[in-house]
């Protein structure tokens, strides 16, 4: 016989010493003490006072501020999407005046700075005292108040920016999807919303997860027009008690926990739209992986790429 | 001797400077299983394409069961028809693509019910039964909750039939349907069109499947380079071609 070993049954582990990371190991304890320095550098300063953030950060006066930031982001948000929506089929739409209209609209709208905007449409008043026609007219400045203005300023910026997301998105679906729906007779509108949107979600809501979290910041601005969001009631409150610093840590406590929770309902939204693409691992087992270090939320997969699918059965049966 | 389903006469087609179609003459009879074969590129797939007006022609008729394809006339003048008339055209015409193009966010079962629902707006639970039905006869009732990443090449083609056939069609086309296929999944697919076949539905069939050209088909037509090279029964085109192109085509293949 062979002086080869024999083949056993049962499998054994392989035992071998790690590669060791070196590198991963000093940077690491680096990190870690640079971190606790600055931690106890903050902790320890005298200049900051930690009972003025633990006093304001549930008061009522930065709760209002909070409700109005979110309201004015979800707000503008709604309005954005529903634009994007509408302006980026319009863009794509055969019938030239939509698409010019449309492509107009983005031209104005991402050309200028969104703080302008806000300035602008806060001082209509000087442009258009008067809104309506005739006897149906209205006084701009009882219309446009802050919260308004802040709104139209946010959403109709949000929605130039949306536009071309949605616009990417519905162009990243093959278009032999469109095509099949045709061939079964199905009218644009049909095809555009029950087959192409759908399927461009996928492609559409990671960024729109971005653009709602750059949203959530973005209504700080509005600060400038006196509309009264969170950081704007932090700063009413510093005006009368000078502590600035801690105020503003107080808003940023915040938005961070806003936007946390933003990536949260985005990482949920990009697995429901994932359908019949990754659709099949079970929803658990899915978070599960995703939770791994080192994964994206959702596999990106371009057209020509082989789907990821974890089916049970295996195809072909 | 049955009525015409689709006639072309002189029908011309140009993508740009490339003339794709040089004056195709026709006639595909009700009830008729009509191969065409030819090299790529000789325009096979765009006369199909024609057909439900997916690409609008140069010149030239092409009407399909007795109506202009993508024109009314009225009076000796041509009228283009909307977007909408055009759609409804389309509604009694199925069509089979090389790569399927099953809705990727649907299950083989919504697939199949979507336009009965959508375009003939014919309620869900009769639709429902006669999709069951169809996954049935192509033989993928136990598939129907699927997604179409989760089947194969085959058995998507098989879905992408069952969600044609579930308009009624009066007409199929089928666009070269086993070509992206795997060689062991053809077979699959071939049986579920020999069996419509055999049901009497009139096809019109993009191939370089020569044994089932010559198993099913009724009427061989042969293009090259945009024209009709040669036409008849399958059996005596494939086995007896009189033109040195179709000979030259048919020694490669077979």
């Amino acid at each position: 016989m062979s002086d080869q070993p024999a083949p056993t049954d049962a499998k054994t582990p392989i035992r071998a010493i790690p590669v060791r990371h070196w590198g991963q190991q000093v940077s690491g304890v680096i990190v870690l003490a640079a971190l606790v320095a600055f931690i106890y550098a903050v902790a320890t300063n005298e200049n900051l006072d930690w009972s003025i953030i633990a006093a304001n950060l549930f008061g009522p006066t930065i709760l209002s501020g909070l409700w109005v930031t979110i309201s004015l982001t979800v707000l503008s948000m709604i309005i954005g999407v529903a634009l994007g929506v509408t302006v980026a089929v319009m863009r794509l739409s055969p019938n030239r005046v939509l698409n010019s209209v449309a492509g107009g609209y983005i031209w104005a709208f991402r050309g200028t700075p969104v703080l302008v905007q806000l300035l602008l449409w806060f001082n209509l008043a000087l442009f258009f005292p008067r809104l309506g026609l005739g006897e149906f007219s209205l006084d701009t400045n009882t219309v446009i108040t802050a919260f308004v203005a802040a709104l139209l300023g946010l959403g109709l910026n949000e929605g130039a920016y949306m536009a071309e997301i949605v616009r990417g998105g519905i162009l990243s679906v093959d278009h032999g999807q469109s095509e099949a729906a045709m061939a079964l007779g199905m009218r644009r509108r049909s095809t555009m919303f029950k087959i192409v949107l759908p399927q461009a979600m996928r492609v559409i809501i990671p960024p729109m997860g971005n653009e709602l979290i750059t949203m959530l910041k973005m209504t700080s601005l509005v600060t400038v027009i006196a509309a009264p969001d969170l950081l704007n009631r932090a700063q009413v409150i510093s005006s009368r008690n000078f502590y600035i610093f801690e105020l503003l840590i107080v808003a940023s406590i915040w938005y961070l926990a806003l936007t946390t929770i933003s990536t949260l309902i985005q990482m949920r939204l990009e697995k429901r739209f994932a359908r019949g693409v990754a659709g099949v691992a079970p929803r658990r087992r899915r978070i599960l992986l995703n939770l791994k270090p080192g994964r994206a939320t959702s596999p990106v997969i371009t057209p020509g790429d082989r789907p990821v699918v974890y089916a049970k059965g295996g195809a072909g049966s | 001797m049955s009525t015409p389903m689709v006639t072309a006469e002189n029908v011309h087609k140009s993508f740009g400077h490339v003339e794709v179609l040089k004056g195709i003459d026709l006639e595909v009879r009700t009830g008729q299983v009509f191969c065409l074969l030819g090299p790529s590129g000789s325009g096979k797939s765009t006369l199909l394409r024609c057909i439900n007006h997916l690409e609008r022609i140069d010149a030239g008729r092409l009407s399909v069961d007795g109506q202009l394809v993508g024109y009314r006339e009225r009076s000796g003048k041509l009228y283009e028809l909307n977007e909408n008339e055009v759609a409804d055209q389309r509604r009694d015409i199925g069509m089979v693509f090389q790569r399927f193009n099953l809705f990727a966010h649907m299950t083989a079962l919504q697939n199949v019910m979507l336009a009965p629902v959508d375009v003939r707006r014919l309620p869900k639970a009769e639709v429902r039964e006669h999709a069951m039905q169809l996954l049935e006869r192509v033989g993928l009732a136990d598939q129907a909750q699927k997604y179409p990443s989760q089947l194969s090449g085959g058995q998507q083609q098989r879905v992408a039939i069952a969600r044609a056939l579930a308009m009624k069609p009066k007409l199929m086309l089928f666009d070269e349907p086993t070509s992206a296929l795997d060689p062991e999944l053809v077979g699959e697919v071939l049986d579920v069109m020999r069996d419509l076949a055999a049901s009497g539905m009139t096809m019109i069939v993009v191939t370089h499947e020569i044994a089932f050209a010559r198993e099913v088909g009724d009427h061989l037509v042969f293009m090259d380079s945009g024209v009709v090279v040669e036409q008849g029964a399958p059996r005596d085109v494939l086995s007896n071609p009189q033109h040195k192109r179709t000979q030259t085509f048919l020694s490669k293949v077979l």
